[in-house]
């Protein structure tokens, strides 16, 4: 036979107070993505995300960690910085968002735009983005996936273990749900 | 059938000289005294964001923080190896088991004849020669860097800045 022995992929970092979640502390699914602003399939797994949230409710608590491949997708690796840029003023998702839903203007006038009309403290995201603030942070994530087993981005943890195959709403809550042996 | 199986960690690596470029070639040999790291894969030009090598691109900096090296080995020819080795900005070489087709990859029992394309499979090579780790993953799923990080850092017991993993 030629199968091959099936690893496991879990996640090694589990999710807490550094991480950006949205959901109770005490849900009893977590969905984790490891996504990159300017990657395609991450932009059409947004609203994916989204809908999942939105069936799950309550018992759903939904985290994201950066994964840029910097080398094919050349703006990812600041997209994310702006993120946690906008994070430490309070602003993380609102920044996911815009940038995901933005996908084709991610230059640093782009960026400082959508701080702008996040209301964010404009010198503080500047500075923050050229002292590569957040870089280690984001470095951070990136490693924390890679040691999880990430092979691509999104790459979805379903209560911590590394989701294969297709990552459509339905397939997602189903997963969730399974793993959480909860039902909505 | 005697069940099939990837070389395993024990067995010296068989040898081998391909083509990167059209004029240069890469030997086994070249490595020695160093880890290697073989990643054989199937074909050129998966999709982009799941792809193993554009992956193991940005993980680059962690193999080489154990001085390893890495090849990306597939039946495709150098010329196709060329052209998506620009196209992903890929910073380490590509080989071509062309020709003879596969018979590298046959070497390492890696090879799906009935498709004509190599498995997708692992090794870890020490600086002797000898495989230390392999793994043939299923041939439709990306094995991640994971596995070679931890058998880089099995070879030389230095404790990772980056080694954040609890054991499952």
């Amino acid at each position: 036979m030629a199968i091959g022995q099936s690893r496991v992929a879990r996640l090694v970092l589990p999710v807490d107070g550094r991480d950006h979640v949205r959901g109770p502390a005490d849900a009893p699914a977590a969905l984790v993505e490891y996504g990159d602003f300017e990657c395609p399939q991450c932009g059409l797994a947004h609203p994916i995300t989204k809908e999942v949230q939105r069936r799950l409710g309550r018992k759903l608590r939904f985290a994201f960690r950066h994964f840029p491949l910097a080398e094919i997708h050349p703006h990812a690796q600041s997209a994310a910085e702006a993120a946690e840029a906008a994070g430490a003023q309070g602003r993380f998702w609102e920044m996911h968002d815009l940038l995901f839903r933005n996908q084709q203007a991610l230059e640093d006038a782009d960026l400082l735009r959508y701080a702008d009309a996040l209301g964010l403290d404009l010198p503080r995201f500047v500075s923050e983005l050229a002292d590569g603030t957040w870089e280690s942070r984001v470095r951070e994530d990136f490693m924390s996936g890679v040691r999880s087993g990430v092979n691509g981005t999104p790459t979805f943890f379903v209560n911590g273990v590394r989701h294969d195959g297709p990552w459509d709403a339905d397939t997602l809550v189903e997963a969730l749900m399974a793993s959480a042996r909860i039902h909505v | 059938m005697a069940e099939k199986g990837i070389l395993k960690p024990g067995t010296q690596a068989p040898g081998f000289t391909l083509h990167t470029t059209p004029d240069q070639t890469v030997s086994l040999s070249d490595f020695r005294g160093q880890p290697v790291v073989l990643a054989f894969y199937p074909a050129d030009w998966s999709p982009v964001c799941g792809d193993q090598m554009t992956l193991y691109n940005e993980v680059l900096p962690e193999f080489r923080k154990h001085h390893a090296a890495l090849v990306g080995i597939s039946v495709d020819g150098v010329w196709c190896h060329g052209a998506f080795a620009a196209n992903r900005r890929l910073h380490f070489p590509l080989l071509a088991d062309f020709e003879p087709k596969g018979a590298v990859a046959r070497t390492y029992s890696a090879y799906r004849a009935k498709e004509g394309v190599t498995e997708r499979a692992l090794f870890v090579i020490d600086g002797d020669g000898v495989i230390r780790w392999s793994y043939l993953s299923p041939i439709g799923v990306n094995p991640g860097a994971d596995g070679i990080l931890e058998a880089l850092e099995s070879l030389e017991p230095v404790p990772s800045l980056t080694s954040t993993r609890h054991k499952a």
